[in-house]
């Protein structure tokens, strides 16, 4: 009986591991992780490179005085001329950064302990279903070239569903 | 097309325009308000700045259609703000402009930060600074003049 409740909780965890690698190649597309910086400046484009026009994160996360994020980012996309948009356009607070002080993302283990850390299993499963500015990952519009912005590696609904089994499965962390 | 009904510089205005104009259009061309200028149309610049419900904000990428009730101020009703009159006066006595063309979006800039802040840091100017360029290169001669309003602020 003993070992049988072993083989099912490693079960468990081995598919709670598998539905995390699936999140987390989400959250480190560049539609995710270019606005979960550590630092004081939002990131753009698939190379992640620093936001043009020496943008700072701003004491809420939204930018400095004269040159917050809505300053040229509103409610939604203007593809006319690619610059994104989205409800209440902000970048993510620190306690949520996904990357180290020079820019490189951190390790899948790390990642997942500072997500498990913010949000419980509902109100994560919430915010990746619903949150607008993850939604926007899957509706990012056109870049200034007039070509579409790259999508990330999954759809939402597969987004959504790993993370359901992410959470079923106790939120393991590699 | 469709009927438009703004509040610009405490005046209500009607047009009737595409949605998807950009308000620096319906400014410069449906109200002739041309103090706003046209730069780079991509939000790169800073030229096209204006206050759109107290947030300064690129009028070249606003859609008309996304306004709402937002009041929107030009640099047309910066002489009747009072720090914007400070700042008007600040520009002149520092002799700040060269060919002048992105001074009123530096200025709604200016504006803005000082009912922020009334005593910024150079850092804090040039953050906040930092999306409005001129290619003159006028940048000490701001930072001058953001100082003195800063100071008859004071």
């Amino acid at each position: 009986m003993f070992a049988v409740l072993i083989a099912l909780f490693l079960a468990q965890t081995t598919d709670g591991l598998a539905a995390w690698q699936k999140v987390h190649s989400v959250l480190t597309s560049p539609r995710c992780i270019n606005c979960h910086t550590a630092t004081n400046y939002p990131q753009q484009g698939d190379d992640r490179h620093r936001h043009f026009a020496n943008v700072i994160r701003g004491p809420q996360d939204k930018g400095v005085v004269a040159l917050n994020c809505a300053t040229c980012h509103q409610s939604q996309n203007a593809n006319s001329t690619g610059v994104p948009g989205g409800q209440n356009w902000h970048l993510a607070p620190l306690s949520m950064k996904w990357q180290d002080l020079n820019d490189q993302p951190l390790t899948s283990a790390e990642i997942c302990r500072s997500v498990k850390s913010q949000l419980d299993g509902a109100h994560l499963l919430k915010h990746h279903a619903e949150e607008p500015l993850v939604l926007w990952a899957w509706n990012p519009g056109r870049r200034p070239d007039g070509t579409v912005r790259t999508l990330p590696p999954l759809t939402h609904a597969q987004f959504v569903e790993a993370t359901r089994q992410w959470i079923k499965a106790g939120t393991p962390c590699p | 097309m469709k009927a438009y009904h703004l509040v610009v510089n405490g005046e209500r205005k009607s047009v009737t325009v595409d949605p998807s104009t950009p308000v620096l259009w319906v400014l410069r061309e449906d109200l002739k308000l041309t103090g706003t200028k046209y730069g780079c149309g991509i939000g790169a610049c800073g030229a096209c700045t204006v206050h759109l419900g107290g947030l300064a904000t690129r009028s070249c990428l606003v859609p008309v259609s996304l306004v709402g009730d937002r009041k929107i101020v030009t640099i047309e009703g910066m002489s009747r703000d009072p720090i914007g009159r400070i700042v008007q006066d600040a520009w002149v006595d520092k002799d700040v402009v060269q060919c002048g063309y992105c001074q009123s979006g530096q200025i709604m800039s200016v504006v803005a930060l000082l009912k922020a802040n009334r005593k910024p840091t150079d850092t804090n100017i040039e953050e906040s600074l930092g999306g409005n360029l001129c290619r003159c290169g006028t940048y000490v001669r701001i930072r001058d003049a953001v100082k003195s309003a800063a100071e008859k602020l004071a």
